[in-house]
């Protein structure tokens, strides 16, 4: 069984779709549309109009636009506006599908040569973008950076974006997926409870342990983690880490180095200072066992002073959420001597958006996401999904944002190029499952803080054995 | 028309009938048997239809893993307990419901209102084991909010402070999801063991008690022997359930399918299916199914031959 041969690889494929087969015997759709996969059913060549400075792409007007968007965390109530404003610029109409079920969905129609023009290619079931990238399906995306930005015509679209969105989206030296959603991580509270106790945001770590003691002698946890999930307090610890030893202590655990953990002092006062909230007894009570919404359930009933959490907890949380909580975004405090200032946070992109290269409508796909960079929708995507986007200053500020996305917003302004994000999660998952179950011991205090260092460190030495460390280097 | 000629035509007939069946089962069922068998000895990640042939290195780093030797140690422990412990419940709750009642005159019936308890013992069975998950998950909540820990509490036997995190215990975690699956089970083969004593013709009974026999003893010397087959067929069943566990530990138990807290929980299923589907290691994760099949058969042919007993006519 070579990897090689091609008549083997054909073999595998069609052994593979006859498993396939099993779970999708209703979708006799996917079986015609292998047939007929790479020849091109339609018969007329796409809608083109006149390319000019404000049509770039040769947008026709009064065609069709097809989009599918993930409809997970965020709804898809954002693309439905944004649709409605592509249609009353164009005079297009679009068709509409938010799913979580983009793979089943959409394999059939890239197979059959008739995808979408737009989709947010996100969620469980999404198609994995460097499956596309290689099989060709892909548009390049290169066209939108360097197309007029629809706020000032006189910049490029590239210039309007956040560091690192062009980087993420490249795959083989090509940019073909744009993460539209970014995200930040560290700490949130409830404004309105500080206001209450007279609490101060605190800056320094021992400041967050201050305010947690006086949370319990209040009855009230110090802090809720969403247990059952250990990701959530790894965020603490080696955002902790990033901190005190700077980018290269960082970097030092994305490129598997033995000293990554063992030896590194940052990384053990790190894990020690995580370690005094459950020798002191702050955490909030049973939150080792708790799901993300049950402990976030909990913290919004003011049962726990902060929570570790992505800036989607907002949206996440609306129901639960009283109207006067007043949600704050803390960016994760400092430990004494650390390189890299409290304002600094762990930041990154996500909800990848791609338009298909077969794309009956791809100018206007490629409008579509030029609009998406644009102030104006960008700001429609903070106000219904509550959350923030690559567009720099993306934000009108004369819009009324939710307190929690607000201060996120704020947050970044004053983080400025001070972000960070760590790639091991991505690349290394057994390593970073691993250290997960390190930490959840370390808060259930089955281990102490040096323990951790030593399985971690052993998390780290296994997957620098993994074929694939050769490929993911960062420097 | 000879006799011979009408055999072959009845042949054919039949075989016409399961020609197709035949070809489903063959596609659906043993096809991928084999394609998993194959895809064993390679390095398949699952994403890419590329793979190398690494031959028995799956199973050589198999024997070396850890964490699923210790997810085949629980299941082990597993099949000794779920069949042992349902059986037992279910053939003393069945007992009582049919022949446990004060011994009228001649006449053999259950406790009063046993056909209530009957309907009643089934209900758990009526659920699915998602919405089980879900409705345990409550009763074990970490915090004051779950069952188990709110009534503990105003007991005063816990602390509200320090509440019992009942799955995030590494020596409680694994008899919790027993004890799920024991209640979901019980029910269903009380049933099926009800069912079995009532075609048991009541004149054995009424022999037995004539002859002085006590509760006890028609029990172990009249019921058991004649309800064998039943038990038989149990224990098989029950014994698969024990080796599966998927469903009730992925969503229960903290860890990317299941298996915490630091792999406490873990069963093979789970870390199949965390090799398979996230490690990007399905050559691998196909070794493991191999190995569960393996083992689910030896199972099935050593429960089948150590309960074999003689039948008894009636």
């Amino acid at each position: 069984m070579g990897s090689t041969g091609e008549g083997i690889g054909r073999r595998d494929l069609i052994k593979r779709s006859v498993a396939l087969g099993l779970i999708s015997v209703p979708t006799m759709s996917f079986l015609s549309a292998c047939a007929s996969g790479g020849e091109d059913t339609s018969t007329k060549g796409p809608d083109k109009g006149a390319v000019t400075k404000e049509n770039p792409f040769g947008v026709a007007k009064g065609g069709k636009l097809d989009v599918v968007v993930f409809k997970g965390g965020f709804g898809d109530d954002y693309a439905k506006a944004w649709e409605a404003a592509f249609d009353k610029k164009w005079g297009t109409t679009s068709s509409h599908l938010g799913t979580q079920e983009i793979a089943a969905k959409l394999q059939p129609r890239f197979n059959g040569g008739n995808p979408p023009d737009v989709i947010d290619d996100s969620g469980a079931q999404q198609i994995k973008i460097d499956v596309l990238a290689k099989g060709g399906q892909l548009a390049e995306l290169t066209q939108v950076l360097d197309a007029p930005s629809l706020d000032d015509p006189s910049k490029k679209v590239r210039d309007m974006l956040i560091p690192g969105t062009v980087e993420q989206g490249t795959q083989g030296g090509k940019f073909v997926a744009l993460y539209y959603v970014y995200t930040v991580f560290g700490f949130w509270y409830s404004g309105k409870l500080f206001k209450e106790k007279g609490w101060a945001e605190p800056k320094t770590w021992d400041a967050f342990l201050d305010i947690c003691t006086k949370a319990k002698a209040a009855g009230i946890g110090g802090l809720a983690h969403q247990g059952k999930y250990p990701y959530y307090i790894n965020v603490v610890i080696m955002d902790l880490i990033a901190k005190k030893g700077g980018l290269e202590a960082m970097k030092a655990i994305d490129n598997l180095e033995p000293n990554a953990f063992e030896g590194n002092p940052a990384a053990l006062a790190a894990v020690e200072a995580v370690y005094e909230i459950v020798e002191k007894d702050l955490l909030m009570a049973g939150t080792n066992g708790l799901t993300h919404t049950e402990s976030q359930t909990a913290w919004n009933q003011y049962k726990a002073a902060f929570i570790p959490s992505g800036s989607w907890l907002e949206n996440e949380q609306l129901k639960q959420t009283p109207d006067d909580f007043d949600m704050k975004f803390l960016p994760v405090p400092t430990l004494a001597d650390s390189k890299l200032p409290f304002e600094a946070i762990r930041a990154g992109a996500g909800e990848p958006f791609i338009v298909p290269e077969k794309a009956a409508n791809k100018p206007g796909g490629l409008e579509f996401l030029r609009s998406m960079l644009s102030r104006e929708w960008s700001t429609l995507f903070a106000q219904q999904a509550n959350s923030l986007t690559v567009v720099k200053d993306g934000v009108d500020p004369n819009v009324k944002l939710r307190p929690g996305t607000a201060s996120a917003v704020a947050a970044v302004k004053t983080a400025g190029t001070n972000t960070f994000n760590y790639l091991y999660p991505d690349w290394y998952s057994e390593m970073d499952t691993e250290i997960q179950n390190a930490s959840n011991e370390l808060m259930a205090k089955r281990i102490q803080p040096k323990e951790w260092i030593k399985r971690a460190q052993a998390a780290v030495d296994k997957a620098a054995k993994d074929p694939n460390a050769k490929n993911n280097h960062r420097s | 028309m000879s006799q011979v000629a009408q055999g072959k035509g009845r042949t054919g007939f039949i075989a016409g009938f399961l020609i197709l069946p035949l070809a489903l089962y063959l596609t659906f069922v043993i096809w991928p048997y084999i394609q998993t068998f194959g895809y064993s000895f390679t390095n398949w990640s699952g994403q890419s239809p590329t793979f190398d042939f690494v031959g028995l290195d799956n199973y050589a780093a198999l024997m070396k893993d850890e964490v699923f030797r210790g997810a085949l140690w629980h299941n082990l422990l597993l099949l000794v307990f779920v069949p042992t412990v349902t059986i037992l419940l279910a053939l003393f709750f069945a007992f009582m419901v049919n022949a446990g009642g004060r011994s009228g005159a001649g006449g053999v019936r259950g406790v009063r209102g046993s056909s209530v308890y009957k309907i009643v013992y089934f209900f758990p069975q009526v659920l699915s084991l998602a919405i089980l998950a879900v409705l345990f998950g409550a009763v074990y909540r970490s915090d004051e909010g779950g069952l188990l820990n709110g009534f503990l509490t105003k007991l005063g036997l816990v602390d509200p402070a320090h509440p019992v995190e009942w799955l995030n215990q590494p020596n409680l975690v694994l008899w919790c999801l027993l004890l799920v699956v024991v209640w979901h089970g019980v029910g269903f083969y009380l049933v099926l063991f009800s069912a079995a004593m009532q075609s048991v013709p009541k004149d054995i009974y009424e022999a037995a008690l004539l002859d002085g026999a006590g509760r006890a003893q028609t029990f172990l010397k009249v019921t058991l022997p004649l309800l064998w087959d039943s038990v038989q067929t149990s224990a098989v069943y029950l014994g698969i359930a024990a080796m599966d566990m998927f469903v009730l530990v992925s969503t229960m138990t903290s860890g990317q399918f299941g298996g915490g807290p630091d792999h406490h929980s873990e069963v093979m299923a789970t870390v199949l299916m965390r090799n398979f589907l996230y490690f990007g290691k399905s050559g691998y994760a196909c070794a493991m199914g191999v190995v569960m099949l393996v083992l689910t058969m030896i199972l099935s042919v050593v429960t089948l031959r150590a309960t074999r007993r003689e039948r008894i006519e009636f």
